[in-house]
């Protein structure tokens, strides 16, 4: 799909450019001066205490948050209160949500069509055909007519996943994917988010798992309150982490 | 799911039949044995007046001076006035027409709640029904004589206040809570003050001001219909009091089902009418269904402005001096006739309920 509106960018440039983001609710500061630049095809790990700002962070680049300072680019488009920009920013940006939030009163097969066939106008059989396509690829097309109520934690959230394939998205963000499930169901989602990972997908997961960051992340970015306070390949990241707030948040959570 | 190593046990048998029943339910313990027994005293003291009173003391023949002299019900009242009772003022000898107007709109109101009717067909014999019904109420064409709706009364009355009182206070109703929720504060604000004035005020005194106020505004010699005047006054207060249901409903949903519709790039509208309201709306089914209730027999009040309903064509019968001790007999005639009405509507609510429910499950 060629978005030839946006001024789209040549391969070098990065796909997602976060500059001085600054974020406030009411008078407490959650985002401050957050730099963050993603290249394509990089994969980077969020990790950081809770109410570090990391949700809130990945939130902001499909605008689901306001951000009050700063700029942010996405896809060669700057994402400020146009709603031509938002909607184009949101169709190439997925989002996986830690409580999968599918729709409960469609079925797994419409859960997936209904944004391809109404967003991007695709015919009803095309998008089903597109939809059964990423439900065998979660190992889960025998479920396509059922309802989301009926499945497990695991399965949903594979399902959610193959929701926000369905629009072909350029970007995937995944905010804390596996923190909802219970704990035999996290192996299933994190192989599905490997995969797509090893497919050459942009992608950003806040997340805590650190085995996941380890086998696929490019970059492990470590936030703690609003700031971003350290970046580092997660070799380096894991094994020589240089800030003492990153060595705290390490020796709590490994 | 059963695995093939553990061994499934049975599960214990539940012992059945009436008499365990009564046990179980009725006397288990002092305290429920002694309601269970207190409410049999009262049934005991209760049933047989009334039985009495309304089969075996009543009487069927209409006829005042049988009746005066009995000491049950007169039932005779309504044998001989069920016709001013059901049509009200609607010309006498003219009154099989809102007879069949009613039983059309009956049919398609049945068709309608029927799945297997929902089709275009069915928007098809509405047009024609709403037509068919029109001729025969006010007439004025193939030779049917003209009547003005100021002389429509009784249950067809009733009917047509209620059925345009639901469908055209639902969907404003709906645009009223979506505008409550908006981030437009033109909007909101608009809303909300109609939501707000409009259900601070009783029903009574809206339609009162429809019929006396509103003509002291309008200019000399323009006139609104008395009926359409009380129509719009009950399809604009259902309405306020529906939005606040709803938004009941839209205030239900997890915040998680709108940023899942915003981050699939669903426009606003897109959103609202594929994902937010058809959760929302089946969320509030009966608090919804109970303000349709209500308002159906809110339609009663109005009398005040000198429309004969229902209720209203009951005292206009009660108003013949031979008949006048007999008026209760005429409010039970009416009490039962409302009462399946409302009964019909709440049990349909339970199955579109079902219906919503199908397949899906938490």
């Amino acid at each position: 799909m060629n978005e030839t509106q946006t001024g789209a960018t040549d391969g070098n440039d990065p796909i997602i450019e976060l500059r001085k983001l600054n974020k406030w609710y009411g008078s407490f500061h959650v985002l401050r001066d957050i730099d963050l630049s993603v290249a394509r095809q990089e994969r980077i790990v969020v990790c950081g205490p809770s109410g570090s700002g990391k949700s809130t962070m990945i939130r902001c680049i499909n605008k689901l948050e306001d951000y009050q300072g700063g700029e942010l680019h996405v896809d060669g488009t700057l994402l400020n209160d146009d709603v031509k920009n938002i909607d184009h920013v949101r169709r190439e940006v997925g989002m996986v949500f830690q409580h999968f939030n599918l729709f409960p009163h469609l079925t797994i097969l419409q859960n997936l069509t209904l944004a391809p066939v109404w967003v991007r106008k695709l015919p009803k059989k095309e998008a089903e055909d597109t939809a059964m396509h990423y439900l065998a690829r979660v190992k889960i097309a025998e479920q396509a007519k059922k309802y989301p109520g009926q499945l497990s934690g695991g399965q949903q959230q594979r399902v959610a996943i193959a929701r926000s394939l369905c629009m072909n998205p350029r970007i995937m963000l995944f905010d804390e994917p596996t923190s909802a499930l219970d704990p035999e169901m996290i192996k299933e989602v994190l192989d599905v988010m490997v995969e797509l990972a090893r497919e050459g997908m942009t992608m950003i997961c806040v997340t805590h798992e650190m085995g996941f960051a380890k086998e696929v992340a490019d970059r492990v970015v470590f936030m703690d309150a609003g700031e971003i306070v350290e970046q580092a390949p997660p070799d380096r990241f894991f094994d020589n982490p240089s800030s003492e707030r990153t060595k705290l948040f390490l020796s709590q959570i490994l | 799911m059963s695995d093939a190593r553990t061994t499934s046990r049975a599960a214990p048998v539940v012992q059945t039949g009436p008499v365990q029943w009564a046990k179980e339910n009725l006397f288990n313990g002092p305290v429920n044995t002694a309601l269970t027994l207190i409410s049999l005293y009262v049934l005991w003291l209760a049933i047989p007046p009334l039985v009495n009173w309304a089969l075996i003391d009543a009487v069927f023949t209409p006829d005042p001076a049988t009746c005066k002299a009995a000491s049950g019900a007169c039932w005779g009242f309504i044998t001989e006035k069920y016709r001013l009772m059901l049509s009200g003022t609607y010309p006498y000898e003219q009154q099989w027409r809102p007879v069949v107007a009613m039983v059309v709109l009956l049919g398609l109101i049945g068709m309608s709640m029927n799945s297997r009717f929902w089709n275009i067909w069915l928007a098809a014999y509405w047009v024609v029904g709403i037509v068919v019904m029109g001729v025969l109420m006010w007439g004025g064409v193939l030779g049917l004589p003209y009547v003005e709706n100021a002389k429509w009364g009784g249950l067809p009355l009733t009917l047509i206040l209620a059925v345009n009182g639901i469908v055209f206070s639902f969907p404003l109703a709906i645009a009223l809570a979506l505008g409550r929720r908006s981030n437009m504060p033109a909007i909101r604000a608009v809303c909300v003050t109609f939501i707000e004035l409009v259900r601070g005020v009783p029903l009574i005194t809206v339609l009162f001001m429809a019929s006396l106020m509103l003509p002291l505004f309008l200019p000399e010699g323009m006139t609104i219909d008395k009926l359409l005047r009380a129509q719009v006054g009950i399809i604009l207060f259902t309405a306020a009091y529906e939005a606040e249901v709803i938004r009941g409903g839209l205030q239900a949903l997890p915040r998680g089902q709108f940023e899942a519709g915003d981050s699939l790039g669903l426009s606003y509208w897109q959103k609202t009418g594929l994902i937010i309201l058809p959760q929302a709306l089946k969320l509030v089914i009966p608090p919804m269904v109970n303000t349709f209730i209500s308002m159906f027999k809110d339609t009663s009040l109005v009398i005040i402005i000198g429309l004969f309903d229902l209720l209203g064509s009951v005292r206009l019968a009660a108003n013949d001096p031979m008949w006048r001790p007999f008026y209760v007999e005429g409010l039970v005639f009416v009490a039962v006739i409302y009462f399946i009405f409302c009964y019909t509507i709440a049990r349909y609510s339970e199955h579109v309920e079902r219906l919503a429910r199908k397949g899906e499950r938490r």
